[in-house]
């Protein structure tokens, strides 16, 4: 095995443990909201580690530079969908957990159905 | 070897967005857990390209994360009680 190929393992490992606590945290955590940025946040970013360890492993060979490609794309779609998400289920009427304090986008929101 | 286990430690990964998919009390709950499944599908694909040695998995991969994007912005939609082409 080479350095890099050691590397690459190591990275893949690092986002496939991120993955494991972000599906931790959809299981576990409360209301929809938590899940929600529990969820995303950590498997996004797991996802990254995996295709940047792949790039690392690879090089500048086709499957690297793919993989490389896919980071941008995977960390500029994954928030977007997450936020639209939330929105929705906010409007929706999903109630919060009781034991959180502030809801600071009911307040803005208000009876503005074009929010 | 290590890389094998990674992916079967992703498969599981996914039958936990599954379970949360099957038990979730309201209708966001399920919509996030299949979209955190599709980024999940997005490594395990990469990953498998990487243990198959074809290199046309990651395309699927690249393809993948796109439909995953439509699929939840449709259905973001569908929650905010609007109609698509609003």
């Amino acid at each position: 095995m080479n350095w890099y190929e050691t590397i690459g393992v190591g990275i893949i490992i690092f986002g496939v443990a991120f993955d494991v606590f972000g599906c931790l945290g959809l299981l576990r955590l409360p209301d929809v909201y938590n899940r929600l940025q529990a969820g995303t946040k950590c498997v996004t970013f797991g996802t990254c580690g995996i295709l940047l360890g792949i790039f690392v492993m690879k090089g500048f060979t086709g499957l690297g530079v793919k993989a490389l490609l896919g980071i941008p794309f995977v960390l500029l779609t994954s928030p977007v969908g997450a936020h639209a998400l939330a929105r929705g289920a906010h409007i929706f009427g999903v109630k919060l957990w009781e034991k959180s304090v502030v809801d600071q986008y009911k307040k803005d929101r208000g009876d503005n159905p074009r929010l | 070897m290590g890389i094998q286990i990674c992916f079967y430690i992703l498969i599981g990964c996914c039958f936990a967005c599954l379970i949360r998919a099957w038990l979730g009390k309201t209708v966001p709950d399920r919509m996030v857990a299949i979209d955190i499944m599709g980024t999940l599908a997005v490594g395990m694909t990469a990953i498998l390209a990487l243990l198959t040695g074809r290199d046309f998995f990651i395309d699927v991969a690249l393809a993948w994360i796109f439909l995953s994007f439509i699929g939840t912005l449709a259905l973001a939609k569908y929650l905010a009680h609007k109609t698509l082409d609003e």
